[in-house]
Protein backbone atom coordinates (compact mmCIF):
# COMPACT_ATOMS: atom_id res chain seq x y z
CA UNK A 1 0.00 0.00 0.00
CA UNK A 2 1.22 3.28 0.03
CA UNK A 3 2.25 4.43 3.49
CA UNK A 4 -0.28 6.51 5.25
CA UNK A 5 -4.15 5.65 4.07
CA UNK A 6 -6.64 7.83 5.18
CA UNK A 7 -9.68 6.42 6.42
CA UNK A 8 -12.75 8.59 7.66
CA UNK A 9 -13.73 8.07 11.24
CA UNK A 10 -16.68 7.91 12.74
CA UNK A 11 -16.28 11.46 13.37
CA UNK A 12 -16.53 12.69 9.76
CA UNK A 13 -19.56 10.80 9.08
CA UNK A 14 -21.18 12.67 12.36
CA UNK A 15 -19.70 16.13 11.15
CA UNK A 16 -21.23 15.81 7.48
CA UNK A 17 -24.34 14.58 8.92
CA UNK A 18 -24.61 18.08 11.52
CA UNK A 19 -23.69 19.48 8.04
CA UNK A 20 -26.93 18.34 6.55
CA UNK A 21 -28.96 18.59 9.45
CA UNK A 22 -28.22 22.56 9.49
CA UNK A 23 -28.81 22.47 6.05
CA UNK A 24 -32.16 21.05 6.27
CA UNK A 25 -32.84 23.70 9.70
CA UNK A 26 -32.06 26.83 7.53
CA UNK A 27 -34.17 25.47 4.98
CA UNK A 28 -37.19 25.30 7.17
CA UNK A 29 -36.65 28.76 8.34
CA UNK A 30 -35.74 30.55 5.24
CA UNK A 31 -38.05 28.74 2.41
CA UNK A 32 -42.36 29.81 2.04
CA UNK A 33 -43.10 27.69 0.66
CA UNK A 34 -44.74 24.16 2.23
CA UNK A 35 -43.44 21.38 -0.15
CA UNK A 36 -40.48 22.89 0.38
CA UNK A 37 -40.22 22.89 3.56
CA UNK A 38 -41.26 19.40 3.83
CA UNK A 39 -38.37 18.63 1.71
CA UNK A 40 -35.69 20.17 4.31
CA UNK A 41 -37.90 18.35 7.11
CA UNK A 42 -36.91 14.99 5.21
CA UNK A 43 -33.05 16.30 4.69
CA UNK A 44 -33.30 16.73 8.97
CA UNK A 45 -34.56 12.71 8.91
CA UNK A 46 -31.99 11.68 6.75
CA UNK A 47 -29.30 13.44 8.53
CA UNK A 48 -30.63 11.53 11.99
CA UNK A 49 -30.45 8.21 9.93
CA UNK A 50 -27.15 8.83 8.81
CA UNK A 51 -26.31 9.52 12.76
CA UNK A 52 -28.20 6.36 13.80
CA UNK A 53 -26.43 4.10 11.38
CA UNK A 54 -22.78 5.64 12.28
CA UNK A 55 -23.00 5.51 15.78
CA UNK A 56 -24.07 1.76 15.62
CA UNK A 57 -21.31 0.63 13.38
CA UNK A 58 -18.96 2.53 15.50
CA UNK A 59 -20.50 1.01 18.39
CA UNK A 60 -20.82 -2.70 16.37
CA UNK A 61 -24.59 -2.58 17.43
CA UNK A 62 -27.17 -3.60 14.96
CA UNK A 63 -30.01 -2.11 16.44
CA UNK A 64 -28.70 1.57 15.56
CA UNK A 65 -29.49 0.37 11.85
CA UNK A 66 -32.57 -1.05 13.37
CA UNK A 67 -34.38 1.83 14.35
CA UNK A 68 -33.46 3.49 11.25
CA UNK A 69 -35.27 1.11 9.55
CA UNK A 70 -38.24 2.36 12.34
CA UNK A 71 -37.93 6.22 11.64
CA UNK A 72 -38.16 5.15 8.12
CA UNK A 73 -41.57 3.76 8.53
CA UNK A 74 -42.67 6.74 10.43
CA UNK A 75 -41.26 8.92 8.24
CA UNK A 76 -43.26 7.86 5.83
CA UNK A 77 -46.43 7.64 7.46
CA UNK A 78 -45.82 11.70 8.10
CA UNK A 79 -45.18 12.56 4.44
CA UNK A 80 -48.84 10.82 3.11
CA UNK A 81 -50.28 12.84 6.88
CA UNK A 82 -48.20 16.03 5.97
CA UNK A 83 -48.92 16.06 2.11
CA UNK A 84 -52.80 15.38 2.20
CA UNK A 85 -53.28 18.33 4.87
CA UNK A 86 -50.97 20.19 2.40
CA UNK A 87 -53.31 19.27 -0.51
CA UNK A 88 -56.69 19.73 1.41
CA UNK A 89 -55.09 23.41 2.62
CA UNK A 90 -54.05 24.28 -0.98
CA UNK A 91 -57.46 23.34 -2.48
CA UNK A 92 -59.32 26.05 -0.81
CA UNK A 93 -56.71 28.74 -1.50
CA UNK A 94 -54.34 29.22 -4.46
CA UNK A 95 -51.53 30.61 -2.47
CA UNK A 96 -48.13 29.25 -1.64
CA UNK A 97 -47.03 31.26 1.06
CA UNK A 98 -46.74 29.35 4.53
CA UNK A 99 -47.55 33.22 5.69
CA UNK A 100 -51.15 33.23 4.71
CA UNK A 101 -51.95 30.52 6.66
CA UNK A 102 -52.28 32.21 10.46
CA UNK A 103 -55.93 31.13 10.82
CA UNK A 104 -55.25 29.11 13.92
CA UNK A 105 -53.72 32.26 14.82
CA UNK A 106 -55.31 32.54 18.50
CA UNK B 1 -11.15 3.50 -1.11
CA UNK B 2 -13.71 4.25 1.57
CA UNK B 3 -12.01 7.81 1.64
CA UNK B 4 -12.94 8.25 -2.17
CA UNK B 5 -16.31 7.19 -1.46
CA UNK B 6 -17.09 9.55 1.39
CA UNK B 7 -15.68 12.70 -0.29
CA UNK B 8 -17.90 11.41 -3.85
CA UNK B 9 -21.21 10.66 -1.23
CA UNK B 10 -20.38 13.66 0.93
CA UNK B 11 -20.29 16.41 -2.47
CA UNK B 12 -23.34 14.81 -3.36
CA UNK B 13 -25.78 15.15 -0.61
CA UNK B 14 -24.09 18.36 0.08
CA UNK B 15 -24.41 19.80 -3.42
CA UNK B 16 -28.48 17.85 -2.87
CA UNK B 17 -29.16 19.92 0.08
CA UNK B 18 -28.27 23.19 -1.13
CA UNK B 19 -29.97 22.64 -4.11
CA UNK B 20 -33.18 22.14 -1.70
CA UNK B 21 -33.32 25.22 -0.08
CA UNK B 22 -31.93 27.52 -3.02
CA UNK B 23 -33.53 26.19 -6.22
CA UNK B 24 -36.49 28.62 -6.75
CA UNK B 25 -38.59 26.14 -8.62
CA UNK B 26 -39.93 23.06 -6.58
CA UNK B 27 -39.50 20.25 -9.40
CA UNK B 28 -35.69 20.86 -9.16
CA UNK B 29 -35.97 20.98 -5.13
CA UNK B 30 -37.52 17.75 -5.32
CA UNK B 31 -34.72 16.50 -7.77
CA UNK B 32 -32.27 18.11 -5.76
CA UNK B 33 -33.19 16.13 -2.61
CA UNK B 34 -33.14 12.69 -4.83
CA UNK B 35 -29.17 13.21 -5.36
CA UNK B 36 -29.18 14.27 -1.39
CA UNK B 37 -30.96 10.93 -1.07
CA UNK B 38 -29.06 8.61 -2.74
CA UNK B 39 -25.70 9.65 -1.55
CA UNK B 40 -27.22 8.89 1.89
CA UNK B 41 -28.13 5.10 0.46
CA UNK B 42 -24.15 5.19 -0.30
CA UNK B 43 -22.90 6.24 2.90
CA UNK B 44 -25.16 3.70 3.92
CA UNK B 45 -23.52 0.95 1.95
CA UNK B 46 -20.00 2.13 2.54
CA UNK B 47 -20.95 1.66 6.32
CA UNK B 48 -22.12 -2.02 5.76
CA UNK B 49 -25.66 -1.20 6.22
CA UNK B 50 -26.64 -2.82 2.47
CA UNK B 51 -30.24 -3.37 3.44
CA UNK B 52 -30.68 0.27 4.90
CA UNK B 53 -28.94 1.49 1.71
CA UNK B 54 -32.00 -0.29 -0.43
CA UNK B 55 -34.47 0.69 1.58
CA UNK B 56 -33.51 3.80 1.19
CA UNK B 57 -33.79 4.08 -2.47
CA UNK B 58 -36.65 2.24 -2.96
CA UNK B 59 -38.78 4.05 -0.23
CA UNK B 60 -37.53 7.67 0.01
CA UNK B 61 -35.74 7.83 -3.61
CA UNK B 62 -38.41 5.98 -4.73
CA UNK B 63 -41.84 6.36 -3.21
CA UNK B 64 -41.64 9.77 -1.11
CA UNK B 65 -40.16 11.84 -3.94
CA UNK B 66 -42.41 10.82 -6.01
CA UNK B 67 -45.51 11.64 -3.72
CA UNK B 68 -43.56 14.81 -3.75
CA UNK B 69 -43.80 15.60 -7.44
CA UNK B 70 -47.49 13.93 -7.39
CA UNK B 71 -48.63 16.35 -5.18
CA UNK B 72 -46.95 19.21 -6.95
CA UNK B 73 -48.07 18.78 -10.56
CA UNK B 74 -51.34 18.17 -8.54
CA UNK B 75 -51.29 21.22 -6.94
CA UNK B 76 -50.41 23.23 -9.80
CA UNK B 77 -47.65 24.84 -7.86
CA UNK B 78 -44.93 23.90 -10.84
CA UNK B 79 -43.64 27.65 -11.09
CA UNK B 80 -40.46 29.29 -10.50
CA UNK B 81 -40.92 31.35 -6.65
CA UNK B 82 -39.51 35.09 -6.40
CA UNK B 83 -36.75 34.38 -3.86
CA UNK B 84 -35.86 37.60 -4.20
CA UNK B 85 -38.27 39.45 -1.98
CA UNK B 86 -37.86 38.38 1.80
CA UNK B 87 -41.22 38.51 3.98
CA UNK B 88 -39.30 39.46 7.30
CA UNK B 89 -36.65 41.97 6.79
CA UNK B 90 -33.90 40.75 7.99
CA UNK B 91 -34.76 37.26 8.47
CA UNK B 92 -32.27 35.55 6.22
CA UNK B 93 -29.24 36.44 8.13
CA UNK B 94 -30.50 35.35 11.22
CA UNK B 95 -31.73 32.01 9.48
CA UNK B 96 -27.71 31.90 8.14
CA UNK B 97 -26.35 32.80 11.89
CA UNK B 98 -28.75 30.40 13.10
CA UNK B 99 -27.33 27.75 11.05
CA UNK B 100 -23.64 28.29 11.41
CA UNK B 101 -24.17 28.52 15.18
CA UNK B 102 -26.08 25.13 15.10
CA UNK B 103 -22.93 23.29 12.78
CA UNK B 104 -20.56 24.47 15.65
CA UNK B 105 -22.24 23.48 18.23
CA UNK B 106 -22.76 20.09 16.81
CA UNK B 107 -19.53 19.46 15.65
CA UNK B 108 -18.29 20.93 18.93
CA UNK B 109 -20.07 18.48 20.37
CA UNK B 110 -19.77 15.47 17.94
CA UNK B 111 -15.51 16.25 18.49
CA UNK B 112 -16.02 16.66 21.80
CA UNK B 113 -18.10 13.23 22.21
CA UNK B 114 -16.51 10.90 20.33
CA UNK B 115 -15.07 9.16 23.33
CA UNK B 116 -18.09 7.80 24.06
CA UNK B 117 -17.96 5.75 20.85
CA UNK B 118 -16.29 2.26 21.79
CA UNK B 119 -17.22 -1.43 20.91
CA UNK B 120 -19.89 -2.54 23.17
CA UNK B 121 -22.34 -4.18 21.01
CA UNK B 122 -22.45 -7.93 19.81
CA UNK B 123 -20.32 -6.94 16.62
CA UNK B 124 -22.39 -6.28 13.17
CA UNK B 125 -22.34 -9.12 10.58
CA UNK B 126 -20.89 -8.05 7.44
CA UNK B 127 -21.74 -9.23 3.92
CA UNK B 128 -19.37 -10.31 2.34
CA UNK B 129 -19.70 -11.47 -1.69
CA UNK B 130 -19.29 -15.14 -1.67
CA UNK B 131 -19.31 -16.61 1.36
CA UNK B 132 -22.69 -14.91 3.17
CA UNK B 133 -23.93 -12.33 1.23
CA UNK B 134 -26.98 -11.36 3.52
CA UNK B 135 -25.36 -11.55 6.90
CA UNK B 136 -26.45 -7.95 7.27
CA UNK B 137 -30.24 -8.86 6.89
CA UNK B 138 -30.01 -12.01 8.65
CA UNK B 139 -28.94 -9.95 11.58
CA UNK B 140 -30.97 -7.06 10.80
CA UNK B 141 -34.52 -9.34 11.07
CA UNK B 142 -33.21 -11.16 13.67
CA UNK B 143 -33.38 -7.79 15.57
CA UNK B 144 -36.61 -6.55 14.71
CA UNK B 145 -38.38 -9.84 14.32
CA UNK B 146 -37.07 -10.96 18.10
CA UNK B 147 -36.01 -7.54 20.25
CA UNK B 148 -38.47 -5.18 18.04
CA UNK B 149 -41.40 -7.49 17.26
CA UNK B 150 -44.31 -5.23 19.03
CA UNK B 151 -42.86 -2.12 17.66
CA UNK B 152 -42.83 -3.52 14.26
CA UNK B 153 -46.56 -4.50 14.68
CA UNK B 154 -47.32 -1.16 15.95
CA UNK B 155 -46.03 0.29 12.71
CA UNK B 156 -48.45 -1.74 10.96
CA UNK B 157 -51.09 -0.12 12.60
CA UNK B 158 -49.47 3.55 12.31
CA UNK B 159 -49.40 2.82 8.44
CA UNK B 160 -53.08 1.86 8.40
CA UNK B 161 -53.84 5.33 10.61
CA UNK B 162 -51.87 7.03 8.28
CA UNK B 163 -53.29 6.07 5.04
CA UNK B 164 -57.48 6.48 6.18
CA UNK B 165 -56.49 9.79 8.07
CA UNK B 166 -54.99 10.56 4.00
CA UNK B 167 -57.93 9.40 2.72
CA UNK B 168 -60.34 11.51 4.83
CA UNK B 169 -58.52 14.59 4.67
CA UNK B 170 -58.07 14.72 0.69
CA UNK B 171 -60.87 13.80 0.03
CA UNK B 172 -63.51 16.23 -1.72
CA UNK B 173 -66.66 17.04 0.53
CA UNK B 174 -69.33 16.31 -1.71
CA UNK B 175 -72.88 16.42 -0.62
CA UNK B 176 -73.93 17.38 3.31
CA UNK B 177 -73.95 15.27 6.09
CA UNK B 178 -71.21 13.57 5.66
CA UNK B 179 -68.15 14.84 7.61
Amino acid sequence: MFGLVVVPTPTWYLVLSAVLFSIGAVGVLVRRNPLVMFMCIELMLNAVNLTFVTVGRAMSDINGQAIVFFVMVVAAAEVVVGLGIIVSIMRRRSGVNVDDLTELKG
Amino acid sequence: MELFVFVCASVMVLVGALGVIVRKHPVHAALSLVLTLFGIAVLFVAQSAEFLAAVQVIVYAGAIVILFLFVIMLLGVDKAENLQIEPLTGQRWIAGVVGLGMVGLLTTAVVSGSDVLRLRGLGIASSVAGENADANIQQLANSIFSDYVFAFEVTSVLLVVAVVGTVLLARRRTGKGIA
